[in-house]
């Protein structure tokens, strides 16, 4: 993986990543010093429903960033869409977004990956029908072998195909799928093909990795080791962003974490932060969820009247938004 | 003993008919399409049919026949990136919608009268007779004219030909086979491909000790057809399995997988399906020449039930398997020629009439397409592991 670092140093010292970010201000598109994906105005709408809506987004070289949100927070639209799976409603009206200083507002899923950003699938896309072994390899880039022309004659690519081999082996090896290699990867369990998935991913020995939920239907024994397997790849001077529901695991390995509810961003910052920030805290549970339900003065009229204006005034808030964007 | 004689000699007839391999190539073409890939092309006959337009009507023309075959084949090179440019970026279903309808056009357009010029060109539904094309192949055959008898070493030369020799030798011909099931589970490394082709050199042998063929050296169906078919199904076999074992064989199945997580490894998945469909559709070519050298170029018999012949060999041989095509091939003609010759020589005329026994045995196939399927959905070749994780 050693080609593959950035930073030289990495990310490995957790003081330092502390004082990084610690430097940046917690609010939503807050700018980073050296961010690796900057985003800017990406719109996605499925008929009349706005699923994503993100105006600014930087996500910082070297760190792992976890992106939350309730369900229905457009988190997976926009990993589709940065990723060139989806292509975003205002794709002809100022949606921009680059990765590592390229643009790719126009480019395909392929070529996105080519440059150097592998994303994972929530639902684990492993070549049920392939062996493990073959799976890893697919991962591998600028195969000579994969060219028709070339693909008749082996000796072109055979000292190739050996180098990938050793490659493969060492990336099994270090996620403990090694004996594993030669079975089909539709007999491996749901974590052993979330840990196949993300091995397959670095085979292309990535610049930033997007996990899509790793951890969703991973038993907590594999969780553990998934987890220092993703701190690893950011102290090789990967970065990492992902998508995780579990809030534990979001506070254990997560540098910096960005909130989306709505197809919005509403909160950026630390852990911490972010999960004492009211705005999260509204998402998640609601703007009512300390009160009591069962509290018999929530029935007088008068009470009963301020809930509906209240509830007038945020539609009337959101529809002047509406309009104005 | 005669009539069994009789229906023996019809079935390697037609094992060694230039035909069977013709289609056996197609399928090979068909393979790489459905098999590793994962299209699913339903105008395979569309493909045989342009490459045997290509091909006759350049030799109508005068053009040598080295350039006839590059025409017929450039013909369903262009073919496939008509059909692959708007059908390869959406859903697979779109792709077999399209091919049967585009394989119905070509077929239509081909039988047509109403242009005065392409009737001089396709002649119609009666089509190109094979005289009229079928002179610069045969002129370059070596065999010279006359009659060869396959194995002039025979069962009539053992006890004069008795029933028992017969009998004996298809009890043995079954022994062979089993055999050879038996080496193919069993053995294992390099013994086992030497074993399996010792057995099938063997089991050829002995079937045509009892069955010996006679045909021309260099006529019409003669051996210069035969063996100049098989020879190709043999050079096509050897192409698909370099082609399957490389990186890029890698890369089809991974397709047929699931093409999202090849997009998201930076795979250009249209390009490699579009080289998928323009391979499978050269092979479709050279097996429809082949096709029509020994008969005629009709735009008919080369319509969607040839399409159908191609699946149910694939099916039966087993997709995405090396040898799968020629075997399944192989027992689908032969398979039809027993069921014809045994319904004509046993079941009674007031029951089946002899015009009927040709479709009688297209029944007896869907049927026995229909258990394949439920029961062994690998086919005989197939691997089983590949079709069991279909989640």
């Amino acid at each position: 993986m050693s080609e593959s670092t950035v930073t030289p140093a990495g990310m490995a010292d957790p003081a330092a990543r502390r004082e990084l970010t610690s430097g940046f201000t917690a609010e939503p598109g807050t700018a980073k010093p050296d961010p690796i994906l900057v985003v800017d105005t990406i719109v996605r709408q499925f008929g009349g429903m706005t699923a994503v809506d993100v105006g600014h987004l930087e996500v910082q070289r070297g760190l792992i960033t976890a992106l939350i949100g309730p369900n229905g927070a457009g988190k997976t639209t926009f990993f589709n869409l940065v990723t060139g799976f989806d292509r975003p409603t205002s794709a002809r009206s100022g949606a921009h977004w680059s990765f590592d200083g390229v643009k790719l507002d126009k480019t395909s899923a392929s070529s996105v990956a080519r440059a150097g950003m592998v994303r994972t699938f929530q639902l684990t896309k492993a070549l049920s029908r392939m062996t493990v072994m073959d799976n890893m390899m697919l991962g591998a880039q600028h195969q000579a072998g994969e060219n028709l022309m070339k693909a008749l004659f082996s000796p072109v690519w055979r000292a190739q195909e050996r180098e990938i081999e050793v490659k493969a082996k060492d990336l099994l090896d270090r996620f403990s799928l090694l004996e594993k290699k030669d079975d089909y990867a539709g007999s491996l369990s749901g974590g052993q093909r979330k840990l196949l998935e993300m091995a397959r991913a670095l085979m292309s020995d990535p610049k930033m990795i997007m996990l899509d939920e790793p951890m969703a239907g991973v038993n907590p024994a594999l969780t553990q080791s998934l987890l220092g397997h993703i701190q690893s790849l950011r102290d090789d001077g990967m970065t990492v962003l992902f998508v995780e529901h579990d809030m534990h695991v979001v506070r254990h390995i997560s540098d910096w974490v960005v909130v989306m509810a709505e197809g919005r961003l509403v909160a950026e910052g630390t852990a911490d932060t972010v999960m004492s920030n009211p705005a999260v805290i509204d998402a998640y549970l609601g703007a009512h969820h300390d009160t009591d339900l069962g509290d018999d003065e929530l029935l007088s009229d008068d009470k009963l009247q301020e809930i509906a204006e209240e509830v007038a005034a945020e539609e009337a808030e959101r529809e002047a938004e509406g309009e104005k964007s | 003993m005669d009539t069994i004689q009789s229906i023996l000699n019809a079935m390697v007839r037609e094992a060694v008919s230039p035909q069977t391999a013709a289609v056996a190539i197609a399928v090979i073409g068909l393979n790489i399409h459905f098999g590793f890939t994962g299209l699913l092309n339903i105008g395979q006959s569309a493909f045989m049919l342009l490459g045997a337009y290509g091909f006759a009507i350049s030799i109508t023309h005068g053009l040598p026949l080295v350039v006839a075959v590059l025409i017929g084949l450039a013909a369903a090179f262009v073919f496939a990136l008509v059909l692959g440019m708007p059908t390869l970026k959406l859903r697979g279903d779109y792709l077999a919608i399209v091919t049967i309808s585009a394989a119905e056009i070509i077929r239509y357009v081909g039988r047509s009268v109403g242009y005065d010029w392409l009737l001089k060109l396709t002649h119609g539904a009666q089509g190109i007779p094979g005289s009229q094309y079928r002179g610069p192949f045969t002129d370059l055959s070596p065999f010279g004219d006359g009659n060869t008898t396959i194995l002039s070493f025979s069962y009539h030369d053992v006890a004069g030909g008795a029933a028992w020799v017969t009998i004996l030798g298809l009890l043995l011909v079954a022994g062979l086979i089993a055999a050879m099931v038996l080496a193919s589970r069993r053995l294992s490394g390099r013994i086992r491909p030497a074993a399996i082709i010792a057995l099938s050199i063997l089991t050829l042998l002995l079937v045509l000790f009892l069955a010996p063929v006679t045909g021309q050296n260099t006529g019409v169906r003669g051996w210069w057809f035969t063996v100049v078919t098989w020879v190709l199904v043999g050079i096509s076999t050897v192409v698909v399995l370099l082609l399957v074992k490389s990186p890029w064989g890698r890369l089809l199945k991974g397709i047929r997988e699931d093409e999202d997580a090849i997009r998201s490894l930076g795979k250009n998945v249209f390009a490699i399906k579009m080289q998928a469909l323009i391979i499978g559709g050269l092979f479709g070519a050279l097996g429809g020449i082949m096709f029509v050298l020994p008969a005629t170029v009709q735009p008919d018999s080369m319509g969607r039930s040839l399409t159908f012949f191609c699946y149910t060999a694939l099916l039966l041989g087993g997709a995405a398997s090396i040898f799968g095509p020629v075997l399944g091939s192989l027992l689908f003609f032969v398979g039809r020629a027993f069921i014809i010759s045994a319904s004509n020589a046993y079941v009674p005329d007031s029951v089946l009439s002899t015009d009927k026994t040709a479709q009688f045995a297209f029944v007896v196939i869907g049927v026995a397409l229909m258990l394949l399927v439920i029961f062994r959905p690998q086919g005989i070749l197939g691997d089983k592991r590949e079709l069991r994780f279909n989640v």
